[in-house]
């Protein structure tokens, strides 16, 4: 199913297009603003859970994985390049799984990667401690692998659905900007029910899952994020596989 | 030896008919595929290519469809009209690179083949961003045949390249095309079908308006009158000799073929019956009688009012 040439060719054309600088935008604002809360509020713990949570996975990776999914492939079908990959006996589904993997792997670099060293600089987040102890920190390597675990499964299910939304629509951005700031962004948080088909939130179930990190407002365990993102991983892909198997060139009108 | 064949095929986009009931059979061999911009050309070359599925109608390579056929490209190079490759590659990567995805044996020396082919290989370690768009059409040409397919399918190839890279391709279609492999390429310009093909498909708003031998099918063509703009340092002068015609080295030259010439504000209208010695003889008129020829423009050439003649008769 994955294809090294293609893969070859995909990382050689993200990595080309002037967009990739806007790849590492939302990581160095990430670790910007940490290091400027760290320094400002050393004694309060909740701000990580928040900044590195709530931000970080219905902002940071979201929107990296935008840039980065609909580069992979609809970057290649608005441009047209993409007809001499599909002029190939290479199957589409191979295409779609690699241009997933490479997304995936983007963003891990660009998304994941940056969360793990945010949180590191943050000095880890909070849990309730026992009795009246209220909030007790916690380390900030266990804090750090509970978020980087969350940012992983975030990147894998997002680009899913951007790649899929890639073989979709020409306005694969447009559309995932809606998408991010309608629904992962303001619904997921608003709206108790929108949180079971939120990616934000399966990350944050499996972050929270291994942190066990009330400031991180995971709205699902840590069992329903992994089947839920499971299942929005292989019907996104699914979904792209047939749309770009039935890829068509649309030819002029009499 | 493959064979394409279109049966009753027909594709629409909502109201909109862009391919109308077309039957055709392509064999082995070098077939043009002639009509004015908006025919349906593309969206015949779309569907054979497998990138477009026919609303209605069938439509095979050798003995499978290339509608959600992958494999079908084991036999088949498209070169398909965009300019959009790979532009970041250079031409030598991006020929290789198109042959691990055909999964060949060894994908160096096929490339190698293939840009040789296309006398590309001084320019094959150059980022196709550097190229020229006859260049980029030609390394587009050699990723087609780095595979070394019995089918080729070349959408309007000649757009962008000068003369010489013109000449070239045509040569190496002719030679692939008497190998037994089956060529078709699609065109608005006669001259390169002309020149190419000895079979043509002539597609008319959607519909097939002519099928056979180039030769007999531009006889129709050429019995038609042409009518030229000329701009010129003397009109009127060339009017005259247009019309009167003149003594040059003892034989009468001039009305090269003229029916009427009109003198109007914008220049000469001129008609012809004969496009070819028209657009020689009057630059030997011009030099011969001083006159320097500013502009001569085939005022109906476009191939609407070509095959408009060519469905009326």
């Amino acid at each position: 199913m994955f294809n090294t040439t293609v893969a070859w060719i995909t990382l050689r054309a993200t990595l080309s297009r002037r967009r990739a600088l806007l790849f590492a935008l939302p990581a160095v604002i990430l670790i910007l603003l940490t290091v400027a809360l760290k320094a400002s509020h050393p004694p309060m713990r909740l701000w990580p859970s928040h900044v590195l949570g709530t931000f970080g996975f219905s902002v940071l990776i979201p929107l990296t994985a935008l840039i980065i999914g609909t580069s992979v492939l609809g970057a290649e079908i608005d441009d047209g390049s993409i007809i001499h990959l599909l002029a190939t006996p290479v199957r589409r589904s191979a295409v779609v799984v690699t241009k997933f993997v490479v997304a995936t792997g983007l963003t891990v670099v660009f998304a994941a990667v940056p969360e793990l060293i945010a949180a590191l600089i943050s000095g880890g987040g909070s849990v309730p401690g026992p009795g009246d102890a209220g909030l007790v920190p916690i380390g900030a390597g266990s804090f750090a692998v509970a978020l980087f675990t969350g940012a992983l499964a975030c990147s894998v299910i997002y680009n899913a659905v951007f790649v899929m939304v890639s073989a979709a629509t020409t306005r694969a951005i447009a559309v995932g900007l809606l998408y991010v700031l309608v629904w992962e962004v303001l619904l997921s948080n608003f709206v108790s029910g929108v949180k079971l088909l939120s990616v934000s939130h399966y990350g944050l179930g499996i972050a929270n899952g291994l942190a066990s990190d009330p400031a991180l407002e995971a709205g699902l365990g840590v069992l329903t994020s992994v089947v839920m993102g499971a299942i929005v991983t292989v019907v996104a892909l699914a979904l792209a596989m047939n749309l770009l198997s039935s890829f068509t060139l649309k030819g002029e009108p009499a | 030896m493959t064979t394409i064949e279109l049966r009753n095929v027909s594709r629409w986009y909502g109201n909109v008919v862009a391919v109308n009931d077309v039957t055709m059979s392509i064999e082995p061999g070098v077939t043009g595929l002639l009509g004015p911009n908006g025919a349906g050309k593309s969206t015949i070359m779309h569907m054979i290519a497998g990138f477009l599925p026919p609303s209605r109608g069938e439509l095979t390579i050798g003995h499978g469809s290339s509608w959600r056929n992958p494999g079908v490209y084991r036999q088949v190079g498209l070169v398909p009209e965009r300019d959009s490759v790979y532009a970041f590659l250079t031409g030598e990567q991006f020929v290789v690179s198109t042959a691990k995805l055909h999964e060949l044996p060894d994908p160096a020396a096929a490339a190698a083949r293939a840009i040789a082919l296309l006398d590309m290989a001084e320019a094959a370690d150059r980022k196709i961003a550097t190229y020229s768009k006859g260049m980029r059409q030609r390394i587009k040409v050699a990723a087609a045949l780095v595979h070394d397919p019995e089918v080729l399918l070349l959408d309007e190839p000649f757009n962008g390249m000068d003369p010489r890279q013109r000449l070239h391709m045509m040569d190496l279609l002719d030679k692939l095309g008497s190998e037994g492999r089956t060529i078709l390429f699609s065109s608005h310009i006669l001259e390169e079908v002309e020149r190419l093909s000895g079979t043509i498909q002539v597609v008319v708003a959607g519909r097939l308006a002519a099928s056979g031998d180039f030769r007999a099918i531009r006889r129709l063509m050429t019995s038609r009158p042409h009518v030229f703009t000329v701009r010129s340092s003397d009109d009127r002068l060339l009017a005259s000799i247009l019309i009167g015609g003149t003594l040059v080295g003892g034989t009468l030259a001039g009305r090269p073929a003229v029916t009427a010439v009109e003198l109007t504000r914008a220049g000469l209208q001129v008609r012809t019956s004969d496009y070819g010695a028209f657009c020689r003889d009057i630059a030997v008129l011009a030099r011969d009688h001083d006159i320097r020829l500013r502009e001569v423009l085939p005022a109906d050439e476009s191939l609407e009012s070509v095959f408009a003649y060519l469905v009326a008769n």
